[in-house]
């Protein structure tokens, strides 16, 4: 890269030369006065003609203006320059004069000169170099705004031999501090490209640069880029992926739809379809689709699909999106989510397509588009929206058209009468061409419900009557169709139309009733001869069509009915001979051969009734934008139905999943602005902060998921997680990823503890191929597994855990990054390491709401955990004071209580305290996860803490894995899991050290026991109703003076307890649910404002002695000050 | 993405072209013009079109075509909501976006067209930032600068683009400060022959005027945000505040914009607020008709029906009309052959009527189907929806107080009535 440098900067040392020698040469032209050389410039060009002279002598007083010293004047001189462009006209001549006030201190009269550059610098290539020193210099200015846009305007300059210049300027803007630079050096990328395609490769380096940009300013601006030079080169989104995805919100909106097209390419390639689960179920039951989701969550959850968390991520980061006033932006949305969402999430959509159709014509007639192709495969999706669709008298006809086509193709057994009504007023409208295609429109939904095709069909031969011929036409041509698919009793109609056909005059029409004609002519036999008698007559004066009919009429009758039409046939077989138009004559040829028997017909001829008379497969009618799927929604391609340039097909879903480590990131990236204050906050702070913790924990589960069963657990944590700490990714990812398959195919026999935490990302594909096998080994388990939380809570309880994994990923990646800095492989620098951006997820982590479908059952885990790869990702962002100010009213998090389980005098040294972090448990849902700081401090290191014997029928606990060595003075936390089954049993069992072994307990509150619950208002008060009588306690309580306000008052049960927070309307109603860990039992808490400080607390749950231990609690905590 | 905007008049002249990329000639107008000539009316032409080396996306707005070029795949809704942008801009800057003004304006047009879009792709698209680059002309400075040669062209640089709130320019100042939000619904609704509903709709949109010092944080909540069904919101609302507490939340921009637009969830009964009994009849024989249309209040909530227009787009075989209205006046246009009912208020003790008759070229049939009848009302101080309310309007971040106002308006949206 450096190399690359400094030839770039030699090139452009070059080119900065030829630019300088072209600049001495016309150096004169910069004199105020007209100079000589000057003249003969402005005369050559001007030379071009006579039918220009006019328009020069007008240019000659502007030139005149322009050299004057008046500011005033050269911008009047400008800006009536600037309206000579504008109206397309040439002022190429006035190119000397102009490009003189390129340096002007005016700035529009600088602007405006640039208008002119840009515009004309191509044609006048050697001018052009003149103004280039000019931008140079402006590229160094101290003003980013001058710096910004001297680029844009030298990049703008079409002039080939800048290109070196050009580049050098890019790679450095790239590194400019300032974001809006770097935004612009991404819009000049492409321009170079453009200009000079061979500078691909330096390119890709600059963009690969700016891709890892975290200003929100920029990453619209290179996706574009990206997308312009290199769309193929996906390995460069890798990285930024989960970045992209966090930033998304607060990109410029135009960037938006940029980013969001190209991660659903990105998408496409890198994640496992979600629909292979459902997508036999799909192709059977398509109509029930929306209205029996229930019964789809059943189906779905016997055969697990984990969705990979960045692939959830991406779903979920787009989904506020949707609220976008800009249109392209809430289209890009819905496009990602029909490509890429489940099936059943896809319908989230709709609402706010439906609400696009009320923005301008044009937007309409994009948006109806889509969902006309949208509403072919998915009906369920649009129908509850069906009116939305209806057609005003005062719509466009395009729009008319698409609307009709929506109908149609929502159209089914239930609605049709409606939309066959809705029908019957378009027939009637005043736009023909409209009605013609209402016809069509009843035409289909005829043959596709069978219910209706009889209506339909009299309908439509009343229409026959109608006036209008068009209307006529189209209808007799859809009856055709229509008779064809159940021709048996329907000669009544055939008899009107041939009744009908002296009054048509539309040739489709005609043709269509003289093949109904020939096709049925036994069922009409009286008619049919009348007919070709009747177009004997006028054969010669007909349309090409109608003669081919007649001609086929003609010949089928011959076959039935040759005693009545024998003559009449060889009559128009004569005529047909002489026709004009050769196709006419190659029929008539061929039917003669085929039908009149002669000595050379061959074989043939004994076919000939086989042949003509064969009955004919009905004819589908198909919506016309039946194969518009092919393209990638809302794109060009889409809505023209071809496939344009640049267009980038969507790749079809992998079968398996390409490795998703590559998104991993390192936390730490020295190169940015922000990087000193991360550097010191590397310095050991760690055990003040809980979030510590979390990131041990979330690190501890890279390990633990191998050992997910908890029988294993008592074996666990005896190998060294060192060991293989130090081992190359790549080679352990192998290991142990090959390992963890042996784990979760025999499981049962659980020796897999030592699955150790240096395993990287792989983690992820674990626990997939675990949860994968879960199925199978649910029947040999007990109950609460990580199996029962996917049965329980579908997608939402999958999140969390995936997310959480993902966290971990990038977590213990990101160790493996600090190892390789400090060669210390041990747990406790992993430990001090990061603390810093712990603390800032931690602030974060209430911003991100996880609960995105609303679908999804209340008894999913409101999780917290969220990758902090992404929050690191985030941090260095200027967050705006949006999430600031949104901190305060989200977060739920009360003061974290810690308490004692080891003291130090009696664990001799070691010391170790508790807290529940309130986060699900990554081991298992049904555990309540537990934070164990353990801290020496002693004068000697300690070393293999881990978890010994636990009393015998004890509770399930989730051990830590064994900390080798830990260091007088510092601490390390670890996080365990505990199973307490919904009682506050303590959970006993020993610490050990190498040499020693203490008896220990965790006694939990009950109010942790709990995990918040989202539900709404309505919903709450439906649960509470169920909740009634026995399971019902309530207590009339005396509320501290400081706590009656719904702030505090929500802070001390959060603190006490862990619940979400029902919002409500009512001012003296606070309501709070939550589920109880083990057991998934709802409790409800409901506590009613009464005067002076009094209030009833109630609390419904099945759990009856958890109720009352918990409005002991909050009792205690309410009555406090 | 985009290469070059043109600017078409009605009539197809070809007045203002553009170009962010090379120059492409203006001769690939020609297909657009020709698929203008086929398609009759301007408003049936396709706004995605294509050509042997181009594809063209058009809108039209005020008479005028704004047609972009463009050379590879783009998502059209981007192209047509830039557009749709920038005559939002023009509207904004000149007060009317038409041929006329866009002539006069020419430099001021083209200086916020380079800088709305870099290399085709949108650079600033925020009336704030842009209106600190490029001043909007007003008649006062159009004087002064003929007099002294001072320009249209800020002088500062644009820093709200660098900022966090981008759409809010900084260092604003007013003596009053006030925040006035206008709740308008339109009632869209089709309503049959006989009178009965066949579908009918809100939709609501808040728009605000606030003029305030500093950087304020507003805080609006409404009484029963359950009735909003479907939003959308400038982008400069905090949008997980409405998640979870369906408070909207923001720093507004400066002067006028669009806070949030609303669907009023289906569930709810929409009242109808003005019943049509209408006679339109084709005689079958003679080239005549009869026309008898009155109007009269039906769930009004005791306002007052104001600003009550009826249009009527009759048959194209339709020569003229003969009508007396026993309230406003009316007009009949005889080249679109519409007819413009002007009622203005409705009075409930005299309804007013429109009848008379309708006289058809000789020769040309009856018409087959009545034409629909298109009604516009404004009911001053009544939200529809009956329910949504603005509950309070708090602000944070600044110490002043600032002056509050919300008004309520019910409009006639798409309210068509079938004959």
């Amino acid at each position: 890269m450096n190399g690359g440098f400094s030839s770039l900067r030699s090139e452009a040392a070059g080119a900065m030369r030829t630019v300088l020698v072209s600049a001495e040469s016309l150096q004169l032209t910069l004199k105020p006065e007209l100079t000589q050389e000057e003249q003969a410039l402005t005369h050559a060009t001007a030379a071009g003609g006579k039918a220009r002279e006019t328009l020069k002598a007008g240019n000659e007083d502007l030139k005149e203006m322009l050299e004057s010293n008046k500011e005033s004047l050269k911008l009047e001189a400008m800006k009536r320059i600037v309206q000579l462009i504008s109206k397309g006209k040439n002022a190429s001549d006035l190119f000397p004069a102009v490009v003189k006030n390129v340096a002007s201190k005016n700035i529009e009269l600088k602007k405006l000169v640039y208008v002119y550059l840009v515009r004309y610098a191509e044609e006048q290539q050697d001018l052009a170099l003149l103004s280039i020193s000019t931008f140079q210099r402006a590229l160094k200015d101290p003003n980013q705004f001058i710096r910004a846009s001297a680029l844009r305007v030298l990049s703008s300059i079409r002039v080939p031999i800048i290109v070196p210049i050009m580049m050098l300027a890019i790679k450095e803007a790239a590194s400019d501090l300032s974001p809006y630079v770097r935004k612009t050096s991404a819009h000049a990328i492409q321009k170079l490209y453009s200009l000079d395609a061979d500078q691909k490769e330096h390119l890709i380096e600059v963009i690969e640069k700016l891709l890892k940009d975290k200003s929100t300013l920029v990453a619209g601006s290179v996706v574009v880029a990206f997308e312009e030079v290199c769309p193929d080169r996906i390995d460069l989104i890798h990285r930024n992926y989960r970045k992209l995805c966090n930033l998304l919100v607060d990109v410029e909106e135009w960037g938006q739809v940029v980013i969001i097209n190209m991660l659903t390419r990105y998408a496409r390639t890198q994640f496992t379809s979600p629909w292979k689960e459902d997508g036999i179920f799909d192709e059977s039951e398509k109509a029930f689709y929306d209205s029996d989701s229930e019964e789809k969550q059943g189906q779905r959850e016997a055969k697990p699909y984990i969705m990979d968390p960045d692939h959830r991520l991406l779903l979920r980061n787009t989904k506020p999106l949707l609220q976008s006033r800009n249109t392209a932006v809430v289209m890009a949305v819905a496009q990602l989510y029909w490509h890429l969402a489940p099936k059943h999430e896809v319908s989230i959509v709709t609402k706010s397509l439906v609400r696009l159709l009320r923005s301008h014509r044009e937007v309409q007639y994009v948006v109806l588009q889509n969902i006309a192709t949208m509403s072919i495969q998915r009906k369920g999706m649009f129908e509850p929206y069906m009116k939305s669709f209806y057609v005003r008298s005062t719509d466009a006809t395009h729009i008319k058209t698409l609307k009709l086509e929506i109908l149609t193709n929502l159209a089914n057994e239930a609605n049709i009468s409606t939309i066959l009504r809705e029908f019957q007023t378009y027939v009637k409208s005043q736009d023909k061409a409209f009605a013609a295609a209402t016809i069509q429109a009843i035409g289909r939904c005829a043959t596709n419900i069978s219910e209706v095709t009889d209506t339909c069909l009299n309908g439509l031969v009343l229409l026959l009557s109608n006036r209008d011929e068009t209307v006529v036409a189209e209808s007799v041509v859809v009856i055709k169709k229509l008779l064809q698919t159940q021709p048996t009793q329907h000669c009544d109609i055939i008899k009107h139309m041939a009744k009908l056909f002296d009054n048509i005059t539309v040739p489709m029409a005609r043709a269509s009733i003289l093949w109904l004609m020939g096709e049925y002519c036994e069922r009409v036999p009286k008619i049919a001869p009348d007919v070709l008698r009747k177009m004997a007559k006028t054969f010669t004066s007909e349309e090409d069509i109608v003669k081919l009919q007649t001609v086929n009429l003609a010949a089928k009758l011959y076959l039935t009915n040759s005693k009545q039409t024998k003559l009449l046939t060889q009559y128009i077989l004569n005529l047909g001979k002489y026709d004009q138009n050769y196709d006419i004559r190659d029929r008539t040829r061929f039917i003669r051969q085929l039908i009149v028997p002669s000595e050379k017909s061959g074989a043939l001829n004994k076919y000939a009734r086989r042949i003509l008379l064969a009955s004919k497969p009905a004819p589908v009618l198909e919506s016309a934008f039946k194969d518009r799927d092919r393209f990638q929604l809302g794109t060009l391609s889409h809505s023209l139905n071809i496939k344009t340039t640049g267009y980038q097909e969507l790749s079809d879903w992998p079968a398996t999943a390409p490795d998703p480590s590559v998104r991993n990131v390192e936390v730490i990236e020295p190169v940015q602005e922000w990087a000193p204050s991360l550097g010191k906050a590397k310095k050991p702070k760690s055990d003040k902060f809980y979030s510590d913790d979390e990131e041990e924990e979330e690190e501890e589960e890279g390990s633990g998921s191998g050992s997910e069963d908890d029988s294993s657990s008592s074996s666990s944590s005896s190998s060294s997680s060192g060991g293989s700490s130090e081992e190359s990714g790549s080679a352990s990812e192998e290991e142990s990823s090959g390992g963890s398959e042996k784990t979760s195919s025999d499981s049962g026999k659980s020796s897999s503890g030592s699955e150790v935490s240096s395993s990287e990302s792989e983690s992820k594909q674990k626990k997939k191929k675990l949860t994968k096998k879960a199925t199978p080994r649910k029947s040999k388990q007990t109950a609460a597994d990580s199996d029962s939380d996917e049965n329980g809570n579908g997608p939402v309880g999958k999140t969390s855990s995936s997310s959480a994994e993902s966290s971990s990923d990038s977590e213990s990646d990101s160790e493996e990054d600090s190892d390789s800095d400090s060669p210390a492989p041990q747990k406790k620098t992993v430990a001090k390491t990061k603390p810093k951006v712990e603390v800032k997820s931690k602030k974060e982590v209430s911003l991100l709401d996880l609960d995105d479908f609303s679908p999804a059952p209340p008894s999913a885990p409101k999780s917290s955990v969220f990758s902090s790869s992404l929050l690191s990702d985030l941090e260095g962002l200027s967050l705006s004071n949006v999430s600031s100010a949104m901190q305060v009213t989200s977060s739920s998090f009360g003061p974290v209580k810690t308490y004692e389980l080891l003291h130090h005098m009696t664990g001799k040294g070691l010391s170790a305290k508790y807290h529940f972090p309130r986060q699900p448990c990554l081991y298992q849902p049904s555990m309540v996860a537990v934070q164990v700081i353990l801290t020496n401090s002693s004068d000697h290191s300690l070393e293999e803490i881990h978890i010994g014997d636990r009393s015998p029928g004890s509770l399930n606990v989730h051990c830590f894995n064994t900390v080798e060595r830990l260091e007088p003075g510092a601490s390390v936390s670890v996080s365990m899991g505990i199973d307490f089954s919904d009682s506050t049993q303590a959970a006993n069992f020993q610490l050990c050290t190498k040499e020693d072994q203490f008896s220990v307990s965790i006694q939990p509150a009950v109010g942790e026991l709990l995990m918040p619950s989202t539900m709404k208002e309505p919903d709450f008060c439906s649960e509470q109703k169920k909740l009634m009588g026995m399971n019902e306690t309530s207590a009339t309580i005396t509320m501290a003076t400081a706590n009656t306000s719904k702030q505090n008052i929500s802070k001390q049960v959060l603190s006490v307890a862990n619940v979400g927070v029902v919002s409500s309307d009512q001012n003296n109603l606070q309501r709070f649910a939550g589920r109880t860990v083990s057991s998934g039992a709802l409790v409800l808490v409901t506590l009613e404002l009464r005067e002076s400080s009094t209030a009833l607390l109630t609390i419904n749950t099945e759990k009856t002695v958890m109720a009352s231990m918990l409005l002991r609690d909050l009792k205690q905590a309410l009555s406090q000050a | 993405m985009i290469n070059s905007l043109f600017l078409i008049s009605h009539s197809g002249d070809i007045f203002l072209e553009k170009h962010w990329k090379s120059v492409i000639s203006r001769s690939v107008c020609d297909y657009f013009l020709e698929a203008k000539e086929k398609a009759g009316d301007p408003e049936n032409v396709a706004p995605v079109l294509q050509t042997p080396h181009h594809y063209l996306i058009s809108i039209y707005r005020g008479k005028l075509f704004f047609l972009s070029v463009t050379q590879t795949e783009v998502p059209p809704l981007f192209v047509i909501e830039f557009l749709h942008r920038v005559a939002d801009t023009f509207q904004d800057y000149f007060g009317d976006c038409s041929e006329v003004v866009i002539k006069e304006n020419t430099v001021t047009v083209y200086e916020l067209l380079e800088e709305m879009l870099d290399n085709g792709f949108p650079l600033a698209t925020e009336s704030n930032v842009l209106k600190e680059m490029i001043r909007p002309p007003t008649i006062l400075r159009s004087v002064v600068n003929t007099l002294t040669g001072g320009s249209n062209v800020g002088g500062t640089l644009p820093t709200g683009q660098l900022s966090n709130v981008p759409w809010r320019r900084a260092g604003v100042k007013y003596t009053n400060n006030e925040a006035y939000f206008d709740v308008i619904e339109e009632i869209d609704a089709i309503l049959d022959k006989s009178g009965t509903t066949v579908f009918a709709e809100i939709q609501g949109v808040v728009e605000a005027c606030v003029k305030l010092t500093g950087m304020p944080d507003l805080t609006l909540s409404f009484m029963n945000p359950r009735l909003l069904d479907d939003v959308s919101f400038h982008p400069c609302v905090r949008f997980k505040r409405w998640e979870s507490e369906r408070v909207l939340s923001f720093i507004p921009p400066d002067g006028n914009f669009r806070l949030m637009s609303y669907h009023v969830s289906s569930q709810n009964l929409v009242a109808i607020p003005v019943y049509v009994k209408q006679n339109i009849s084709f005689l079958e024989t003679g080239s005549c008709g009869r026309l008898d249309i009155t109007i009269g209040p039906k769930q009004t909530m005791g306002k007052s029906v104001e600003n009550l227009t009826v249009t009527i787009p009759m048959p194209k075989s339709v020569l003229s009309v003969n009508l007396t209205a026993t309230q406003g006046t009316y007009t009949f246009d005889l080249t679109t052959k519409v007819v413009l009912w002007d009622v203005g208020k409705l009075n409930p003790q005299k309804l007013p009527n429109l009848r008379g008759s309708i006289s058809i070229q000789t020769g040309s049939p009856k018409p087959e189907e009545n034409p629909s009848i298109n009604i516009g009302l404004q009911i001053q101080q009544l939200a529809i929806s009956a329910g949504l309310k603005v509950s309070r309007l708090d602000m944070y971040g600044e110490k002043y107080k600032p002056f509050k106002g919300v008004k309520y308006v019910t409009k006639a949206g798409k309210f068509q009535v079938r004959t």
